[in-house]
């Protein structure tokens, strides 16, 4: 591995967002939109809108940040960029951690402008700093990134990496905690929801937030969320094959 | 054999693409220095050659060596230097920026890559997004990036198609001056005038080798000074063989 290699690879997956403003908007404006309804959603509810407006701050970053890599790498196997890489002395690692560079970085601007919303304007009250819920969010939006990395290998068009986002992300969401309490779910389905990766992103948040701070178990959440991106990403590693028939 | 004067050696190669043969037992090399033309009908394998030499292509059986080293090993990323057919440079980037990073794995300075960009000519439309240029622009920025590598063997899949004759003209200058730095080229091609200036031609059809020569010794084995007269007798005849 080269981190010089590592850090270009990055520089040029930014300019490639860089050279396309609508999807940089798409980016940074959907979740504010999204943490503006769900605040009027739950106008009488304020304690609801701090408890689930909190949630959204760390599933949203993996949503976008899975969406964005899985058509991204997609494209890069697509047009052949994939293979002239490969061809290179490029490492397979320099090009996943690259990725994973250039999207924590877009993470952390979505991030910063969603929460500056969610605070400062829509009066958003969680027990946990906003910085260190900008860290779990980034830590999601791994997550999310080196899992659409890996899915990307199983789609060979637009149309079928899409597709996976009802598969991937649509349950991990529903199982997480967010809809309803994990305690009031079926036990079977509740060891489901103890092997999505998402649970953790959620447990960690809300309770840093109720501790008013930084926890043990926070942290070990985090932790899990990073191993859980690191397998992904190894498995994705795999997908990329030097030969091709 | 010896691995010292030729720069790829291919034995025997054998590829099977989507279950059925493609090639079929492909034995021939190429000199280092040389620019050598791969030509032949299209769809005759011309292409899954290339990418079984720069060790892309899962092959069947044979033995592929380049530099004296198995194609597609480690050792021989720095040194092979491949065009695909399509471009394969990033759409969304401008010619400079996709320059600049193909460059910068291989450790060529933005000097080096800026002046890539404008050996291919495209030196006016280096600031524009690839996804705007036209067909032929957006060949020439991906042989740019190719000629990046700064490699010993250069592998390219029909640089020249859509190309104007001047243009033509210069990359084949090019691909020569090359050559005689030491650089060796598999070029394939479907213009005659392009295999008249090659050293050494490859015919295939089929997936099989029907002439390995000199340009002069094909027009003396057809019995034609015409390459394409040449060409076309070749493939017949060996349509012919074929059925015999
Ligand atoms: N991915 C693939 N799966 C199955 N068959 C393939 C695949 N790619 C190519 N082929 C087949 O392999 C044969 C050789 O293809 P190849 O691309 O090597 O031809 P070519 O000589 O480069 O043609 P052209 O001059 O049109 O570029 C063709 O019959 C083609 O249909
Ligand atoms: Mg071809």
């Amino acid at each position: 591995m080269s981190p010089r290699v590592t850090l270009r690879t990055a520089g040029r997956v930014l300019r490639q967002l860089r050279h396309d403003p609508r999807t940089v908007a798409l980016m940074l404006g959907v979740p504010v939109l999204l943490i503006t309804l769900l605040r009027f959603v739950f106008d009488a509810r304020p304690e609801t809108f701090d408890r689930v407006g909190l949630m959204m701050l760390g599933i949203i970053p993996f949503m976008t940040m899975f969406l964005v890599t899985s058509v991204a790498m997609l494209r890069e196997r697509t047009t052949g960029t994939l293979e002239r890489l490969l061809t290179t002395p490029m490492n397979k690692l320099d090009l996943l951690v690259g990725y994973g560079i250039a999207f924590a970085v877009a993470a952390a601007a979505q991030s910063a402008v969603t929460s500056a919303t969610a605070y400062g304007l829509l009066g958003l009250d969680t027990g946990a700093s906003p910085l260190l819920v900008g860290v779990i969010a980034i830590a999601t939006a791994i997550l999310g990134m080196a899992i659409g990395l890996l899915t990307s290998a199983f789609a060979s068009s637009e149309f079928q990496a899409v597709q996976f986002m009802p598969l991937v992300v649509m349950p991990q969401t529903m199982l997480c905690g967010l809809i309803t309490p994990r305690d009031a779910m079926a036990d079977w389905l509740r060891v489901i929801s103890d092997l999505m990766p998402l649970t953790y992103a959620v447990e960690a948040l809300t309770d840093a937030s109720e501790h008013g701070g930084a926890t043990d178990l926070m942290w070990r959440d985090v932790g899990i969320i990073l191993a859980a991106a690191l397998a992904a990403l190894c498995l994705g590693a795999l997908t990329l094959r030097r030969r091709s028939s | 054999m010896s691995s010292k004067e030729n720069a790829i050696e291919v034995e025997g190669l054998v590829v099977h693409r989507g279950g059925r043969p493609v090639l079929g037992s492909i034995t021939f090399s190429v000199q280092r220095g040389s620019v050598t033309g791969l030509l032949g009908p299209s769809g005759s394998g011309k292409t899954t050659l290339m990418r079984s030499i720069v060790g892309v292509q899962k092959i069947r059986s044979g033995r592929i060596t380049v530099l004296g080293q198995p194609a597609g090993s480690a050792p021989l990323r720095n040194s092979v230097g491949y065009m695909t057919q399509a471009p394969s440079v990033y759409g969304d980037l401008t010619v400079r920026e996709n320059a600049r990073y193909f460059g910068s794995l291989h450790g060529a300075s933005h000097w080096a890559a800026d002046r890539a960009v404008a050996d291919v000519g495209l030196g006016e439309a280096a600031g524009q997004v690839v996804n705007t240029l036209s067909g032929g622009q957006r060949a020439r920025a991906s042989l740019a990036c190719a000629l990046l590598a700064r490699p010993s063997v250069l592998v390219l899949d029909e640089p020249t198609v859509g190309q104007d004759p001047v243009l033509r003209a210069e990359l084949w200058q090019r691909f020569h001056d090359l050559a005689d730095e030491g650089v060796t080229l598999l070029v394939s091609s479907h213009v005659m005038d392009e295999a008249a200036r090659c050293d050494r031609l490859l015919l295939i059809r089929d997936g099989s080798l029907i002439a390995d020569d000199s340009p002069e010794g094909v027009r003396r084995a057809s019995g034609t000074q015409d390459l394409d007269e040449a060409f076309l007798r070749l493939v017949v005849e060996s349509r012919g063989k074929g059925r015999a």
